[in-house]
């Protein structure tokens, strides 16, 4: 288990933005009504992306809106570990740092992180930069993975991750995929399959018998 | 090597258009009214004379799973949820399926859906996989655009499927625990019985099942249940997504016959072991929570479930996800960051679990330094013997397993980092540790 706290130091209050109210109620459409407790997740992940993180006041309104007792959303908000508890810096950097990643060298990418930003979990002084370390990012061929805004950064060196931490400095926006330009989890190199190229050329589209059809029909 | 026309999913890679007049000229979506216009009873016979056995790690006859639903619905509506909490370390499988092939697994939906009577289903992806619910939420508007799901459907079987995501929960990927943290609540796995299939999501009806599962079920019952059994060894038969990492030339997620020998996989399609063959060390064959195999027995080893389940390495086939590891591999290191992964991982519900995977973790930090007993090793093997199999879900195993393994195939290394660590400081015998 991981012991998770609430920020000591807390905002006043929390408001929903409109863009996050009306994506709020598109996700609390998806349930039964009487079952709306169901879109506690992507709300809080929706609050999340309008603050940067999860505050006390913002656990309380996300209450009131499901009907939920806050004590319910507070036992989500420290269970799952996507949910910032702490304010993060404004280029949220996530390490995967399990053993495939760890295999294929995340521990120099953790190392990189640590010399440039500082701890995890501390914002660097100019409010940039924070990192931590996740357990696994579900990209293992392609490791070692960093999440950055949300999508995966893969095959990553140190060098790699460095340039890309310049750019995110230096106010540009950075392209996720892999940093070899290899074709997403495909081996390296030329294709070795699937290069069949009447699987793709609408052959299988023509209309067919299904094999082992029942006497009746 | 599988040949290119025996594989279901032909854009594993995204090489080709994801979207639905893409996924259409690759065959999705064909003869699926014929197959509903079939029933219920003969899509669950197609699938169970398939032999597909569920592809989310335990193996369990996908044909028999859907047979346990109920066969009317009554005051209670039926649901099919779809397990895409893909975490297990080592496996990205599902996360190739559905930014690329999003639409095999929505027409797998409706089918299996109807074969269950579910008339919705819900689609659980972990929280990290934001691009992949992107992708799939776009596939998903497509479908009901073109009127093959939802109500009034071309398929006459009202229908309608959502996406729902996690938080970065590995337990969610339990799927009493998944249906938990659906209801909005902490991802805590329930005690079984009663199972799903009576009393699942909101007290009803429900089947979980895998992406990969519910994703090559349309291409079964479209090639014929003989073609999937014709492929690999009896009761493990068809093809399977193989995600291989770690130490090889070229790691890639590769669909294959299930049953390939092991050397084959890595020699055929990740060009070799770093190194070459002679410079593998070990390997984890069926994603983190199973244990480990050697070097010498990767050599013959099959990539199926039973052979993989034999004794004495008793290992599994799990989700297919291979991590290879070089003679450059600390293992203790590595099973030690495993176990560091179950510490963080367990959801804290049952003190075998919660006490254990610390504990445990704890060691084998210290046996990474070596500043430990020998007789720890017995102890750590006692103890991960107490976690196995005492908890309500598997997360006890899973985090047994890597360590019982460790200690089969590399008692001696770990024996003789202590003998170097007492060595270096001229000690006979380190004071013992309380793991606390």
């Amino acid at each position: 288990m991981s012991a998770r706290r609430l920020a000591a130091e807390q905002p006043g209050s929390f408001a929903f933005a409109s863009a996050t109210m009306e994506q709020a109620r598109w996700w609390i459409a998806k349930y039964p009504p009487d079952r709306k407790q169901s879109a506690v997740i992507p709300i809080m992940w929706l609050v999340q992306k309008q603050e940067g993180w999860v505050s006390e006041p913002a656990i309380r309104a996300i209450a009131e809106l499901l009907g939920m007792a806050p004590i319910r959303v507070l036992e989500v908000a420290t269970f799952y570990t996507m949910f910032h508890l702490h304010p993060v810096g404004k280029h949220h950097l996530q390490v995967c740092g399990t053993t495939p990643c760890m295999l294929r060298g995340s521990e120099d990418l953790k190392a990189l992180c640590k010399r440039r930003i500082g701890e995890a979990h501390a914002v660097s002084a100019d409010g940039l930069f924070s990192w931590e370390e996740m357990e696994c990012l579900g990209a293992c061929v392609n490791a070692p993975v960093v999440a950055i805004h949300d999508y995966y950064h893969e095959d990553l060196t140190p060098g790699a991750f460095e340039a890309l931490m310049d750019k995110l400095a230096r106010g540009e926006s950075v392209t996720p995929g892999s940093a070899l330009g290899r074709q997403t989890s495909a081996p390296e190199g030329d294709a070795t399959v699937l290069t069949d190229a009447s699987l793709f050329d609408g052959s299988l589209a023509k209309k067919i018998t299904l094999p082992n059809l029942p006497e009746k029909v | 090597m599988l040949a290119d026309k025996d594989r279901i999913f032909l854009n594993l890679y995204g090489r080709h258009g994801a979207d639905l007049e893409n996924a259409k000229t690759r065959g999705a979506w064909n003869g699926t009214k014929d197959m509903i216009a079939c029933g219920r009873d003969w899509i669950i016979q197609q699938v169970k004379d398939s032999g597909l056995r569920g592809r989310g790690g335990a193996g369990f006859p996908t044909g028999l799973k859907w047979s346990f639903m109920p066969k009317e619905i009554k005051d209670r509506p039926h649901y099919l949820v779809v397990n895409a909490d893909e975490s297990e370390p080592g496996t990205c499988k599902d996360r190739d399926i559905m930014r690329h092939d999003p639409h095999l697994l929505i027409e797998g939906c409706l089918v299996a859906s109807f074969a269950m009577g579910a008339h919705a289903c819900y689609i659980y992806i972990r929280g990290e996989y934001v691009a992949e619910r992107e992708a799939m939420e776009r596939a998903i508007a497509e479908a009901y655009q073109a009127k093959l799901i939802g109500k009034n459907n071309v398929h006459g079987w009202d229908f309608d499927l959502y996406m729902h995501h996690g938080a970065g929960a590995y337990i969610c990927g339990e799927e009493t625990a998944l249906l938990e943290s659906l209801e909005g609540k902490k991802g805590q796995p329930r005690l079984k019985p009663p199972f799903p299939a009576n009393v699942g999501l909101y007290g009803c009806p429900t089947t979980v099942n895998n992406v990969e599962s519910i994703a090559v079920a349309p291409t079964i019952i479209r090639r014929g249940a003989k073609w999937f059994a014709g492929i690999g060894r009896a009761n493990n038969t068809g093809t399977k997504v193989f995600c291989i990492s770690g130490h090889v030339n070229k790691p890639c997620n590769v669909e294959e016959a299930m049953s390939i020998p092991l050397k084959q996989l890595i020699e055929e399609h990740c060009g070799g072991v770093r190194g070459g063959w002679g410079n593998l060390k070990a390997v984890i064959p069926g994603g983190s929570s199973v244990r480990m195999i050697n070097a010498q027995e990767s050599e013959t080893m099959l990539m199926d479930f039973d052979s993989l389940s034999a004794a004495p390495h008793r290992s599994g086939l799990g989700t297919a996800a291979v991590i290879v590891m070089d003679q450059s591999t600390d293992m203790i290191r590595a099973i030690s960051r495993l176990a560091y992964f179950y510490k963080h991982e367990s959801c804290g519900q049952c003190t075998p679990c919660r006490e254990g995977t610390g504990w445990m973790w704890r060691v084998l930090e210290r046996m990474v330094t070596g500043e430990a007993d020998h007789s720890e090793i017995d102890l750590l093997l006692d103890v991960a013997g107490q976690v196995e199999g005492h908890t309500i879900c598997a997360l006890g195993d899973a985090a047994a397993w890597p360590i019982q393994g460790l200690i089969r195939c590399f008692r001696g290394e770990i024996e003789q980092r202590i003998d170097r660590y007492r060595a270096a400081k001229g000690v006979h015998q380190v004071r013992m540790v309380a793991a606390e």
